[in-house]
């Protein structure tokens, strides 16, 4: 860099480019520098640490607002430090980010180093070999020609440089283990590749969570409003879905004697490209650890649960019956809660309809067990279905607004939703309120929670992930090794040509492990000329 | 799957036969450190330095290699000869501890590692065969309680508080991936036993040769430190690659049991600090100024988060890794 500046320059005439081009230059040089890199990965590994510690948003985010909620203040600061969040902060992006560019400043010169490095020859044979940490000496019959022939075909794979010397002797420089900075390159640029191609899918991943009942029901990836709940990447807007359409058949889940779960499987038939306009189900086994993989698109049996079956029938003799979903509060016993609503039928008014409406909620057991009037649930198994409920009349509040499981507490508060039954039932029984209006628990259906999910750059991370791995392995198992050979013509000794051979070795890393190669190597060398 | 109560229960005797033996060995090893004439630990250091002048000197014989034993060799001292029944009940112990996953394994019809008391039998198991194997190649015979202790501990631990009985794994385990991903992990958490107990041992080594009244009794027992350094470093550099396949085949596994490959669960994050903790210790050893000290003092906070990992996480934390079995 400044090499080439002439020299009555290079007094210290300080302007304000050279300060500027200095201080670049020595940030460069300091973020490059390994120390750097090694505090830098110090960083890494301390700013992920509150992830595992502290409940992140991304993955739990009612669990992060209780979290902040219980701790007050702290929680707060803490929420606006970004620690619930903390794979998107700003100060963990900031560290890896530091980190890439470091990487990046140490691969380029190592790169450069390293094609310059495979094409250059062995280097020279030291004057003294005997100083070099593995070393071994002989005379052996035989001319300096013939060492160096046998020399060769014993080094083979080995990259040789043969050199003449005054005196008429003869060196080889062997060198081997090149593979050793080839995995190294490799680890590091699969690791720069895996963390690229990781947050390119960051931007194009979606994942989206639907209940869909067991009874042939449909799901179809058709828009957001499709999903109970959707999770996009950046340059997502869920206009552009993969089309498919999955309908579920059937569900089930074994148990052993003691209620331990065995297997959860669905039977689904689904519909893709073509499939769609001619109507074509194709079936499909579901199981935990077996996603359906459609095109980009992965669909996942994540949990189940139960819905039950309610019919209102009103005093005008008027019925509705829903099978709403309902969700296991102990994945246990798979006992549940629920809200089913409904409206009164025939008032168009919507006034007058929210004066009304009905909502059965409480528990659900699929596996009823009492104690006095609690039910609770005795096992996950379909058994001896109970339903515990409240059924509450009156203006249930804003539809949108509100979580299917539950019902709106705000209007129970204002005394606009008022209690009017509580009762439990079994399959079959039935409530008659005070209007003359019947309800009746008909039944149970199942239902199963389904994930899909799309990351159109996972095959490339993996790629990335196993390009890293087989680097890592060269670079750690791999030794770079040098060897040096000298022939020196000795004389004759009854009419026999005799050659003194010296063998040298270094090993250029990790000096462990090489001593029984060249041991085994230098034997050969000088027994086998020995020997003759 | 139905489970054999009888080799169940041969399992448990078994692992409870093992620790006892582990024990005794220990109180072997012990008498061996303590009662060791007092001059060998001085005689090794020699040896060894003698060793590594003759090998500049030209004969090519790798320093810290024991070299086999002459046949004129004056007998074995009376402590030493404790120490090798030590090295013989660490093998008999090893091969109950062997017996007590193989029997696990049958009785259940699935790999032995599917709940935290398995697993950290497993763990074990590798780090006593780690020992084994450094023991043969390096003369640090005199440590091998040190490297007992937690052993002992971790399965007197998962003996009485973690133990699980047999019984089948949940749905989301039941995976050829079991038996990939949590033996990487398993193996590579037994080997990284080994490199933290060394390098604590370098700590103290090299505390003691810049201040010989600190440690001045257990220091002067130790090897040298550069011979727990490449104890340290040649059991790293094998678990590393053996970790780093446990991580991968994870993710794999995940992409196909919960939807992603990689989602920041705290099992995940804590082995990707543990991941990072050694990349840099693997780094510090190349880099001037952060070698020895430094770079021990890693390689431990490496053990520590590993540990962390298998105790926090899984009885503290709940995330998608929550397949202890415990409570």
């Amino acid at each position: 860099m400044t090499a080439t500046a002439p020299p009555e320059q290079r007094a210290y005439r300080v302007t304000r480019a050279g300060r500027v081009l200095a201080f670049l230059r020595n940030t460069w040089r300091g973020l490059t520098s390994m120390r750097t890199a090694l505090i830098l990965l110090f960083l890494l590994a301390l700013a992920a640490m509150p992830g595992a510690l502290l409940p992140q948003r991304q993955l739990n985010p009612p669990k992060t607002a209780e979290y902040i909620e219980q701790h007050g203040w702290w929680g707060t600061l803490l929420d606006r430090l970004q620690f619930f969040d903390v794979y998107s902060s700003v100060w963990f992006s900031a560290i890896y980010l530091l980190l890439m560019v470091s990487l990046v400043g140490c691969l380029l010169p190592r790169s450069v180093e390293y094609v310059r490095s495979m094409r250059a020859k062995p280097v020279l044979t030291p004057r003294n070999l005997a100083r070099m940490p593995h070393f071994s000496r002989a005379e052996v019959a035989g001319d300096v020609d013939e060492v160096m022939s046998a020399t060769r075909s014993r080094l083979r794979g080995w990259r040789l440089a043969e050199r003449g010397e005054d005196g008429g002797a003869r060196t080889v420089s062997a060198e081997r283990g090149y593979l050793r900075e080839t995995g190294n390159l490799l680890f590091h640029f699969g690791m720069l590749g895996l963390v690229v191609a990781f947050a390119l899918g960051k931007m194009y991943f979606y994942e989206g969570q639907v209940i869909v009942h067991a009874d042939g029901s449909q799901f179809c990836n058709s828009g957001t409003f499709a999903y109970d709940s959707f999770n996009p990447g950046l340059r997502v807007d869920g206009t552009e879905l993969t089309p498919f359409c999955v309908r579920v058949d059937d569900f089930a889940a074994q148990y052993t004697a003691v209620g331990q779960p065995v297997s959860y499987e669905a039977d689904l038939g689904y519909q893709i490209g073509d499939d769609l306009t001619t109507g074509t189900w194709r079936p499909y086994h579901l199981e935990v650890n077996e996603p359906l993989r459609l095109g980009g698109d992965r669909v996942y049996l994540l949990g189940h649960g139960f819905a039950p079956t309610f019919t209102v029938t009103f005093p005008d003799g008027t019925s509705r019956t829903q099978t709403i979903q309902w969700r296991p509060v102990d994945q246990t016993t798979l006992l549940s809660e629920g809200a089913t609503k409904f409206d009164p039928p025939g008032v168009t008014d919507p006034e007058k309809r929210r004066q009304n409406q009905i909502a059965i909620t409480g528990l659900f057991a699929p596996t009823a067990a009492f104690q006095g009037k609690i039910l609770s649930s005795a096992d996950p198994r379909l058994r001896d279905p109970a339903a515990a409920v409240d059924v509450l009349r009156g203006d249930l509040g804003l539809s949108s607004s509100q979580s299917i499981f539950e019902i709106d507490q705000s209007m129970v508060d204002s005394g606009r939703l008022e209690r009017v039954a509580r009762e439990n039932l079994r399959v079959g029984e039935r409530i008659t309120l005070d209007d003359g209006t019947r309800i009746e628990f008909e039944g149970v259906r199942r239902w199963v929670s389904l994930q899909v999910s799309h990351d159109p750059t996972q095959m490339w991370v993996l790629g990335f992930a196993v390009a890293m791995f087989v680097g890592l392995a060269g670079s750690l198992l791999v030794k770079r090794r040098r060897l040096w050979v000298r022939a020196t013509p000795a004389g004759d000794t009854d009419g026999e040509r005799r050659t003194v051979v010296e063998v040298g070795g270094l090993a250029r890393t990790d000096q462990a492990g090489y001593g029984e190669e060249f041991t085994r190597i230098a034997g050969d060398l000088l027994a086998q000329r020995r020997a003759r | 799957m139905p489970v054999n109560e009888t080799l169940s229960q041969y399992s448990d005797w078994s692992y409870t036969t093992a620790v006892a033996v582990y024990v005794l060995a220990m109180v072997f090893f012990l008498v061996e450190q303590s009662f060791g004439r007092k001059g060998r630990a001085a005689a090794e250091r020699t040896r060894e330095r003698a060793r590594e002048l003759v090998g500049a000197g030209g004969v090519p014989v790798e320093a810290g290699q024991v070299p086999a034993t002459p046949a004129d060799r004056p007998a074995r001292s009376r402590p030493e000869r404790i120490g090798r029944m030590g090295v013989a009940l660490t093998v008999l112990g090893a091969l109950l501890h062997l017996s007590a996953l193989v029997l696990r394994g049958l009785a259940t019809s699935r790999v032995p590692w599917g709940n935290m008391y398995e697993y950290i039998m497993a763990v074990c198991f590798i780090a006593v065969v780690t020992w084994l194997v450094v023991v043969r190649k390096f003369p640090v015979r005199r440590l091998s309680a040190l490297v007992l202790l937690p052993v002992v501990i971790l399965m007197f631990v998962g003996g009485t508080m973690l133990y699980a009985v047999a019984a089948p794994v949940q749905p989301a385990l039941q995976s050829y991936w079991l038996v990939i991903h949590v033996s990487a992990a398993a193996a590579s958490s037994g080997v990284f036993l080994v490199p933290g107990v060394a390098s604590v041992l370098y700590l103290i080594r090299a505390r003691h040769d810049r201040d010989p009244a600190a440690f001045a009794r257990f220091g002067p027992r130790l090897p040298g430190a550069d011979v727990l350094d490449r104890i340290a470093y040649r059991t790293t550099v094998f678990a590393f690659p053996v970790f780093t396949f446990g991580v991968l085949c994870g993710a794999i596994w995940a992409e196909a049991a919960w939807g992603r490959f990689w989602g920041w669960d705290p099992k995940e994050t804590t082995a990707f600090v543990a991941w990072v903790v050694y990349a840099a210790y693997l780094h510090s050893r190349a880099t001037a100024g952060w070698r020895g000290q430094r770079a021990a003092v890693i390689n431990v906070v490496g053990f520590a988060v590993t540990v962390f990992n298998l105790f926090f996480v899984n009885l503290v934390t709940t995330g998608l890794h929550s397949y202890a079995g415990v409570g």
